[in-house]
């Protein structure tokens, strides 16, 4: 499935995530610190820019080459990783696929250039179910009003701009929903307080508000009413990064549950020599390379136009599970040298995966995903 | 067979319940936060007799039984298991050390100063290099015919901060393995202890967790507690309460998560239902609902056997091993079903899931308590 590209890609980001991004992975997480000295660095490679056109500024990659850069940069730092992928999976991907000529032109060579661009689906009260969204945009002469607030907004306070989805009714029994490109600058776009996180800590999580914020019409993205299915496509995509993130931070836990079991003496000989420790070390290696599988098999898919809905959820569920169950097995392996944070990063890599298990759709909504593909396959 | 507390035991629970739900859980999330205990909490204790719960009455204590402890071990670590852990320590292994193998002397020394949370016993065992391998530590206290010197470096001790005296563990006889090990009460105020900075932890972040060293520091003969060269065995028998010890403080974790996620799911809508009415979601309930209570059951087996002075080795193993082990399940799922909520500090679950990681770590690895069980199977 690899060819020589995908190994020297990845020889690429992995050297980078090493030198640039690891020696600050402790501390941003401990300090709850945006990595504002990746940015040019990650820029200049070209990461913020891999779901953008040429014509548009952007250094396209195909899905897989984006998988395993944010696998990579998982590997040592998930607040760094989840950045780069929300920017480009959730911020960059809904404007190049459903924009509009003008719209490209206008925000995907900044998003190139690192500006970053967020993604407002969540609410409060419409967290699995975007039914409940609230935040409304009733038209007023030649531009929109919308208000409303959007909870869990990665990159919330960095971006310039915000892919956010509103109701355009008022009558409650409509539900659609559409989106439209919120820029930060405008009057009436606030970011609200910074998450405390049980992980990535270092990823900009914070409530976006809209109060009589005004819109041009030519902010909005793709046809009225489009925004439940274009956010269904956009996770489709980006449920294949979160898949990606998992990997790379149970594969960073694996190395250093290796190198450690490896080296940690008791009773006499390093723990690697128990039989326990053995078996433990083979199921995390097959688990990660089976969740790793199954995100490039669905990266090829979405790559070469087949339907791809079932394998992205299960590629997401799958991985994340994984991810879960291997940085917890590692940090078993490292005993109570596990427990304390800023030692080990299996900890931190710990407490980063879970919020794979429920970004871009919980486990349980996989769950309802998949199945629901599944029953579509039974004789009507 | 009766399954309900005696009436005594379950009135102390209610009792304890009543205080923590009072003074304990409302200052729970600025303890985690701030990694601190609030010295006013900790002599509330005191004065209701919490430091003297397990000390017989003709030393100051309340002379009650480990079934009665464990309950209200349970009711503590339910509001914060960080300050169940202070209590933990300081009664299930510290004054247990010495009302069970200290001379009267000894006793009469220390356990009503300890009763009166005067003194707060932490306990030393653990060294960079000796984890799960207990007999490889490195200390020693040589005899120097009035007098022991201590020499050694101990990690992870609980309590090291706030600690008025330690049960420490060294070797008499360094050329003579597990034999050579033996146990003594050290005083704070002895010179040539120096305590590090307190750790950073993953969770029971509200006690005070640091390395201590001890660099010549002598020890009076008195203070060695129970027979030169019988460490080993005194540390394993003591051993059994910690983990009874450590099996109602997962309980107590595990029932509070639960608590939380069933609520929240009762009250959270989403496709116009609530989370309850999901069959998956009921399902998670049952089967959490059913580790707690299978785990709550192993738990008491094990303190009702060590109440009556029976074994309880491979019980007190398998209680701890089931408890941490449902502790961690039921805590991730409790996270689960709160999705986003469950990852942000605003609400308990995040820290539960925190807390209960270490449960399967410390007072023995899992891996450890598979060996003690798997050990006592085969030797019959």
């Amino acid at each position: 499935m690899l060819e020589k590209k995908h190994h020297e890609w990845r020889e690429k980001i992995r050297a980078f995530a090493e030198r640039q991004v690891a020696p600050l992975a402790t501390e941003i997480d401990r300090n709850q610190r945006f990595p504002h000295e990746h940015m040019k660095p990650i820029t200049e490679l070209g990461l913020f820019a891999m779901l953008i056109p040429e014509e548009y500024g952007g250094r396209p990659v195909d899905t897989l080459s984006y998988s395993i850069a944010i696998e990579e940069l998982c590997r040592v730092c998930g607040s760094t990783g989840i950045t780069v992928a929300a920017h480009n999976s959730l911020g960059c991907f809904p404007i190049a696929k459903f924009g509009t000529p003008e719209q490209k032109k206008k925000y995907l060579p900044r998003a190139a250039n690192g500006e970053l661009v967020a993604f407002g689906l969540t609410e409060p009260e419409a967290g699995s179910d975007a039914g409940g969204t609230k935040t409304i945009a009733l038209p007023k002469g030649d531009h929109w009003v919308v208000n409303g607030s959007k909870c869990w907004i990665t990159s919330a306070s960095m971006a310039f701009a915000v892919n956010a989805t509103a109701r355009t009714s008022d009558d409650p029994s409509d539900k659609r929903i559409t989106t439209f490109i919120l820029e930060k600058e405008w009057p009436g776009y606030a970011p609200g307080k910074k998450e405390n996180k049980l992980g990535l800590r270092g990823s900009d999580t914070a409530f976006l508000h809209f109060d009589d914020l005004k819109v041009p019409k030519e902010n909005q993205l793709g046809e009225l009413g489009q925004g439940f299915k274009q956010m269904l496509i956009t996770l489709d995509g980006g449920r294949i990064s979160i898949g990606a993130m998992a990997v790379g931070l149970a594969q960073g836990a694996f190395d250093c549950a290796l190198k450690y079991a490896a080296t940690r003496v008791q009773f006499g000989k390093p723990i690697v020599e128990n039989q326990a420790i053995q078996h433990k070390l083979a199921d995390m290696a097959m688990e990660i390379e089976g969740a790793r599988l199954m995100i490039y098999d669905t990266a090829r898919r979405k790559d070469s136009g087949e339907r791809f809905t079932q394998q992205s959820a299960m590629c997401k569920l799958y991985a994340s599970e994984v991810g879960r169950r291997v940085t917890h097995t590692a940090m078993d392996i490292l005993g109570g040298m596990g427990y304390y944070d800023g030692v080990f990063p299996v900890e931190r890599m710990w407490r980063d995966v879970k919020l794979c298990e429920i970004g871009e759709g919980t486990s349980e909504i996989q769950r309802m995903v998949i199945a629901r593909e599944l029953l579509k396959t039974l004789p009507k | 067979m009766d399954f309900t507390l005696p009436a005594e035991s379950a009135e102390l629970k209610e009792m304890a319940r009543d205080f923590c739900v009072k003074r304990i859980y409302p200052r729970a999330m600025e303890m985690d936060e701030h990694e601190t205990t609030p010295r006013e909490l900790i002599d509330e204790c005191i004065e209701l007799g919490y430091f003297g719960f397990t000390i017989p009455e003709e030393y100051g204590g309340l002379g009650l039984g480990f079934i009665s402890w464990a309950g209200v071990l349970e009711e503590f670590c339910a509001a914060s298991a960080g300050f169940g852990l202070i209590l933990s320590v300081h009664n299930s292994l510290c004054s247990e050390m010495i009302k069970v193998f200290g001379s009267d002397t000894l006793k009469q020394k220390y356990l009503p100063e300890m009763a009166t949370g005067k003194r707060i016993g932490a306990y030393c065992v653990t060294e960079p290099q000796a984890g799960t391998d207990i007999a490889s530590i490195a200390s020693t206290a040589i005899d120097k015919g009035d007098h022991y010197l201590l020499n050694g470096t101990k990690t992870f001790v609980t309590n090291a901060g706030i600690a008025g005296l330690f049960i420490i563990f060294a070797k008499t006889d360094p050329s003579a393995g597990r034999k050579g090990m033996s146990c003594f009460v050290v005083d704070r105020e002895s010179s040539g202890i120096t305590l590090g900075a307190p750790e950073k932890k993953v969770g029971i972040r509200a006690s005070d967790t640091r390395e201590v060293s001890f660099a010549d520091v002598k020890v009076p003969k008195e203070n060695l507690c129970g027979k030169a060269g019988d460490g080993f065995k005194q540390a394993v028998i003591i051993l059994n309460s910690g983990r009874i010890g450590v099996a109602f403080q997962a309980i107590g974790i595990a029932r509070s998560a639960f608590e939380e996620a069933l609520k929240y799911s009762k009250v959270r809508k989403q496709f116009d239902a609530t989370l309850s009415s999901f069959q998956a979601i009921q399902f998670k309930l049952a089967e959490m609902a059913l580790r707690i209570d299978a785990g709550r059951l192993l738990a008491y087996r094990a303190v009702t056997l060590k109440d009556a002075g029976k074994p309880c080795h491979r019980e007190a193993s398998m209680a701890k091993l089931f408890c941490s082990q449902a502790a961690n399940y039921v805590c991730n799922e409790a996270v689960q079903i709160h999705g986003g909520y469950g990852y942000i500090k605003e609400y308990p679950v995040e820290r539960y899931f925190r807390d209960a990681r270490v449960t399967e770590i410390y007072e023995g690895t899992s891996e450890a308590q598979r060996m003690v069980i798997s050990q006592d199977l085969l030797r019959e």
